[in-house]
């Protein structure tokens, strides 16, 4: 794993010359990553070096305005639908209706990602278990976050796009998603999460700010 | 089949809730109704005469006041990217959401307009044409609506640019909807205004939830 990919990963996901425009300005341009079953990559860089994008690009919300993202070999802008099928997007915000109980708002995302039930595998996962009938509104901003990353586990996907997960998260629930996180990648999944933090896990590292856009000044020099 | 039961008992099940829109919206039709007595005078033929205008204006009204909810509740907490990466198409998920909307803010005032007609003398052979009228052009206000609100999520003081955007384009219902309760008030067919009614709302359906859907996807990008 790295910048340079020199194994084809079939069942993969990777970056080929990747290149991310917000607001008319260039985030970053000629980045490369492969993730095979089983690999974590962590995003680092600064605020604004565009890790959100990033897993916004690879969550298909972004479109690339340069090169590509390719699933198992095939070009997301080709086949969205199969890839989207088959990943679990947790971004800075936790998607939670303020005044729907914790199981409900579990609820509705595994009926419309249309699997009904593992409502409470996903409280348990996350140890919120007793907390299922509070309104999300009335947790603390670990829980709400807690209720975000639950949603994790209501449907199994191979790739997991995670935005900062532990922020807010006490430290028995960050052992509890390391752990998670580590059975999912023996079983075969893969994770791309930005983090300024140490997951504790063993995982390639892919610095954002090594992708930057160079000045004009810096091109001359 | 499911993800779309789901959306839309979600968003009914908001906006019945306390603090949603359904409540709202009732409130603010039979008061703004009840207003019109109190301004023009108990007069039997004056009111009569308003009457079509005023429920009409009353309800478009009343329907637009929980418009700029529509899409920004789910695009401020992030459910917004979850639903678009979902297994839904955008413009069929704009239709779910719009028919949300319907369900929980026109359909209340079907029940409503006829007990408020009475207090401004209507004349009784005039009731199957509001309700018709009501049945056939709310939808159209619905999915007019989901346009100016598409367009105006995210965006500050989005409430009062959205009346601008849309009030214009309520403009053909309101013509053929009066159109169909005056024509029988004087013992004409009504038959003529309600299909205009009935083009205007299918042009509605169509155009809304498309442009809606194009109108989301330059907010989530």
């Amino acid at each position: 794993m790295g910048p340079n990919p020199t194994v084809q990963t079939q069942d993969g996901f990777e970056a080929r010359s990747l290149a991310c425009r917000r607001a008319g300005r260039l985030v970053f341009e000629g980045l490369d990553f492969s993730l095979a079953p089983g690999q974590l990559l962590v995003l680092t860089g600064a605020n604004g070096s565009g890790k959100s994008s990033l897993l916004r690009l690879a969550a298909g919300l972004l479109s690339p305005a340069g090169g590509a993202l390719l699933r198992a070999g095939v070009d997301l802008a080709k086949d969205r639908d199969s890839h989207l099928a088959d990943l679990h997007f947790v971004g800075h915000k936790n998607a939670l209706k303020p005044t729907l109980s914790a199981a409900a708002n579990l609820e509705f995302w595994a009926r419309f990602l249309g699997d009904a039930g593992n409502v409470e595998q996903g409280l348990d996962a996350m140890g919120l278990g007793g907390l299922a009938d509070l309104p999300a509104g009335e947790l603390s901003a670990g829980q709400q976050r807690r209720l975000g990353l639950a949603r994790l586990f209501l449907r199994p996907a191979t790739l997991w796009l995670l935005d900062e997960p532990t922020v807010g998260l006490d430290q028995a629930s960050r052992t509890r998603l390391a752990d998670a996180m580590r059975r999912h990648l023996e079983c075969g999944g893969m994770i791309l999460a930005a983090t300024h933090e140490d997951l504790g896990l063993s995982g390639g590292v892919l610095e954002l700010e090594r992708f930057a856009p160079r000045t004009a000044l810096e091109e001359w020099l | 089949m499911r993800s779309i039961l789901a959306l839309l008992g979600r968003d009914v099940g908001l906006s019945w809730a306390a603090g949603g829109s359904t409540r709202l919206a009732l409130a603010f039709f039979a008061l703004t109704v009840t207003l019109f007595p109190f301004g023009v005078g108990p007069g039997a033929a004056t009111l009569a005469k308003v009457a079509p205008g005023v429920v009409w204006v009353a309800a478009l009204l009343a329907s637009m006041l929980s418009l700029d909810r529509m899409f920004e509740t789910d695009f401020e907490d992030g459910s917004l990217d979850l639903l678009a990466i979902g297994p839904l198409p955008l413009p069929l998920l704009v239709l779910v959401k719009t028919v949300a909307h319907w369900v929980s803010t026109a359909l209340p005032l079907l029940v409503l307009a006829p007990v408020l007609a009475i207090t401004l003398q209507l004349e009784s052979t005039a009731y199957p044409a509001l309700l018709a009228s009501l049945v056939i052009g709310t939808p159209a206000l619905s999915f007019i609506g989901a346009i100016g609100a598409a367009l105006t999520t995210g965006l500050r003081r989005a409430g009062v640019l959205l009346s601008l955007i849309v009030l214009p384009l309520y403009v053909p219902v309101l013509i053929f909807a009066t159109g169909a309760v005056d024509a029988a008030r004087n013992g004409f067919d009504t038959a003529p205004h309600l299909m205009f009614l009935g083009a205007v709302t299918l042009v509605a359906v169509v155009v809304g939830c498309w442009a809606a859907a194009a109108a989301l996807r330059l907010h989530l990008e």
